[in-house]
């Protein structure tokens, strides 16, 4: 058992792999020497050398690109986008060839391609630095969309996530990098496409991924204080998403508050409200509500703390929901 | 090699401009428009008679292939076709200039390639007539899926370069690996082409990016792309670039030879820029007398790939009409076979459209699909 952050959990993780499978390769910008500009990549460059480990120009489209071509010859590429909003000049070849490869193919080309996308915001940072482009590539057919909330998933997460045959959108909240707790590498991981009952309680569930699951704990936390007991669930993968696992946490509840940073507006949260309702429109005692960004580019940062969900928010929304 | 022509010139208005009437002197021929066998400083090669015949058996075979695709396509059969008419020479000269390790990633206009690495021209056919997304294994022919946005696939065939490289498949010049990726004069625009460049260039990967300038990107002349031509594109980004009479098949395969060679020797990238020409439309959807000049197409008719290579079997009697008439025969016989394999390709089940999304299904998707189809089989006379 050892203390890790979640930039050292991945670090870790990656690094598992790697000696685990010699046809895995990590690529993007500034990843090697540096280690990335949050370090998630720090000393894999003189471990593995520079054939493994090895800094790309500084073109996204071209990340993704030449990694396609590298699953066609063989390779498990993982690769890093530096921020969020630098992922859309990568866009189109994520969407249009990624995706859509092993339908293309009729399963003839596997596409066994991790992006790592640190995402959201909160760290004071400028504009394109701070998003949550997630429901995008969740839109998208042929790609799976993860997201890491902790430093023990983010281990284990971006392992299955380098294992799979599929392309994976691997989402890391970079206000938690620096979060820590300890991690048993020992223990048997809960598949990557499972969600997860985090805190269980009776009166409504909270559900969240990335960085909204430790607000939502610290929100069930500070409600337990008013005798409300909240459930808190890490969906941990967008698409597939694990709606077994949440149908059966809100059968419980009766009561759903899905939150995200993201923009609601077409959001996770979106989708989740109609299966939901589609599914449990009897059992519900109110409507599923959402605390998520508004539907606004991402603010200058000396007001970010008003756009991004926080605790009150979440509580609020608690409030009206058992108001029903 | 080294980059032929006048020194790289700055864009000014003095710079000449690519036209489809002036090719420049830095073109590589080895056959002229006449059919006449010219030789070239460093491009002469050695030829059979054997191979002779094989190119120009080659050349008419493709070109019937398509002809009858285009035919199909105004009786309804294909919902779209993206002739190649004129480009035969490009095609089957560097198609035939690859070796079979080498891997081809092509646009969606490479069907003499795809002749040259075996791919049958039914899975080209079923492409465009809606039956699937092309059906060949790319992996076994070694010739990737046709890639319909423009300019993606250079870099999938640069990745794949490098992923080469990473294998130690450079080197030896019988073993070694190549890959070659096609686009056109349209694509020497895009964002993904520059970035291929660039990324080859840094990595020496052992690429060959096979440019048929064919003077259209649809409706849109080659001036509107570049102030110069477009091999000498290649300079800036590092690695050299030639310019080859791409209705002359023979120079097409020794110049596109002696890239990949380079390229599998470790010697890194090259740029061929074929000069051909679109005879045809961009497609059957497509109406070229809208935007050019008969006369153009007149010009460029008399440079035809195949009537080169024609005169050219028959001033060096190379072969006798016997030969021609064999070709005529074996063209006939392509074209029914692919006109009734056409008319007998059955339409998918519409619940396959599910299969393959994921190498591992997901649940939502495997519900999905057994609710359309519980749906369908609702339905009398339903197949699902």
């Amino acid at each position: 058992m050892a203390q890790l952050t979640m930039a050292k959990a991945l670090n870790e993780g990656l690094r598992k792999t790697m000696e685990d499978d010699p046809k895995v390769v990590l690529m993007g910008e500034d990843i090697g020497k540096l280690g990335g500009v949050f370090r998630v990549t720090d000393g894999l460059q003189k471990d593995f050398g520079e054939d493994r480990v090895f800094d790309t120009p500084l073109a996204e489209s071209g990340i993704i690109g030449t990694a396609i071509g590298l699953a066609i010859r063989g390779y498990r590429p993982v690769c890093e986008i530096q921020f969020d909003g630098f992922v859309f000049p990568a866009y189109d070849q994520i969407v249009s060839q990624l995706a859509k490869m092993h339908a293309r193919s009729k399963g003839l080309l596997k596409m066994p391609v991790v992006v790592r996308i640190p995402f959201g915001g909160g760290i004071g940072a400028v504009e394109h630095h701070s998003e949550s482009p997630e429901a995008y590539f969740a839109h998208t057919a042929g790609l799976k969309v993860v997201a890491c909330s902790n430093p023990v998933d983010a281990y284990f997460m971006i392992q299955q996530a380098v294992q799979s045959d599929d392309p994976i959108i691997f989402f890391e909240p970079k206000r938690r990098y620096w979060e820590k707790a300890e991690v048993d590498t020992s223990m048997t991981p809960d598949p990557l496409w499972s969600a997860r009952v985090v805190r269980p309680g009776t009166d409504a569930t909270l559900l969240a991924y990335g960085p909204m699951v430790k607000t939502c704990l610290d929100a069930a936390t500070a409600a337990e204080e008013d005798g409300r007991s909240l459930e808190v669930l890490d969906l941990r993968s967008m698409s597939p998403l694990d709606y077994p696992t949440v149908f059966e946490s809100v059968r419980r509840t009766k009561r759903l508050i899905v939150v995200h940073e993201a923009p609601s507006f077409v959001g996770l949260g979106t989708e989740v409200a109609a299966r939901v309702s589609e599914e449990l429109y009897y059992e519900m005692e109110a409507p599923v509500l959402r605390v998520t960004g508004f539907d606004t580019p991402y603010p200058p940062s000396r007001i970010e703390e008003e756009y991004l969900p926080d605790l009150d928010r979440v509580l609020h929304a608690v409030d009206r929901s058992l108001g029903y | 090699m080294s980059v032929k022509g006048s020194p790289l010139a700055p864009a000014t208005e003095t710079t000449p401009v690519a036209t489809s009437s002036s090719a420049g002197p830095e073109l590589v021929q080895l056959l002229t428009p006449e059919g006449e066998r010219v030789s070239h400083p460093d491009y002469d090669i050695d030829l059979s008679d054997e191979d002779y015949r094989g190119f120009y058996r080659d050349l008419v075979l493709v070109r019937r292939i398509d002809v009858e695709a285009t035919a199909l396509q105004r009786q309804g059969e294909l919902g779209i076709w993206a002739a190649l008419l004129g480009q035969e020479a490009a095609q089957v000269g560097s198609g035939r200039a690859l070796r079979p390790q080498d891997f081809a990633f092509p646009t969606y206009r490479e069907h003499g390639v795809a002749w040259c690495r075996g791919v049958d021209p039914l899975r080209l056919l079923g492409l465009f007539r809606g039956v699937d997304n092309g059906g060949w294994d790319p992996q076994a022919t070694r010739f990737q899926l046709y890639t319909i946005v423009i300019g993606s696939q250079t870099l999938h065939a640069t990745g794949y370069a490098m992923g080469i490289t990473k294998d130690g498949a450079v080197g030896d010049a019988e073993t070694g690996e190549a890959t070659i990726a096609y686009f056109g004069d349209g694509a020497s625009s895009q964002g993904d082409v520059n970035e291929a460049f660039v990324w080859a260039s840094v990595y020496n990967a052992p690429i060959v990016f096979f440019c048929q300038n064919n003077q259209w990107g649809i409706s849109t002349p080659t001036a509107n792309q570049t102030r110069i031509p477009l091999y000498q594109r290649a300079r800036g980004f590092g690695f050299p670039g030639v310019r080859v009479d791409g209705n002359d098949v023979l120079a097409t395969y020794a110049v596109t030879r002696k890239a990949l060679d380079d390229a599998r020797t470790g010697q890194g990238p090259t740029l061929v820029e074929a000069f051909t020409y679109r005879m045809g439309a961009h497609t059957t959807s497509d109406d070229p007398t809208r935007y050019r000049l008969a006369t153009e197409l007149e010009a460029w008719k008399l440079k035809d790939p195949l009537e080169r290579m024609k005169a050219f079997l028959y001033k060096q009697q190379i072969v006798g009409a016997a030969f021609f008439e064999g070709v005529e025969h074996d063209a006939d016989e392509l074209a029914a076979r692919i006109r009734k394999g056409c008319l007998e390709m059955p339409d998918p089940d519409p619940l396959s459209m599910f299969d393959s999304v994921y190498a591992e299904q997901t649940p939502l998707l495997g519900q999905q699909r057994e609710s359309f189809g519980t749906y369908l089989s609702g339905f009398e006379g339903a197949h699902a």
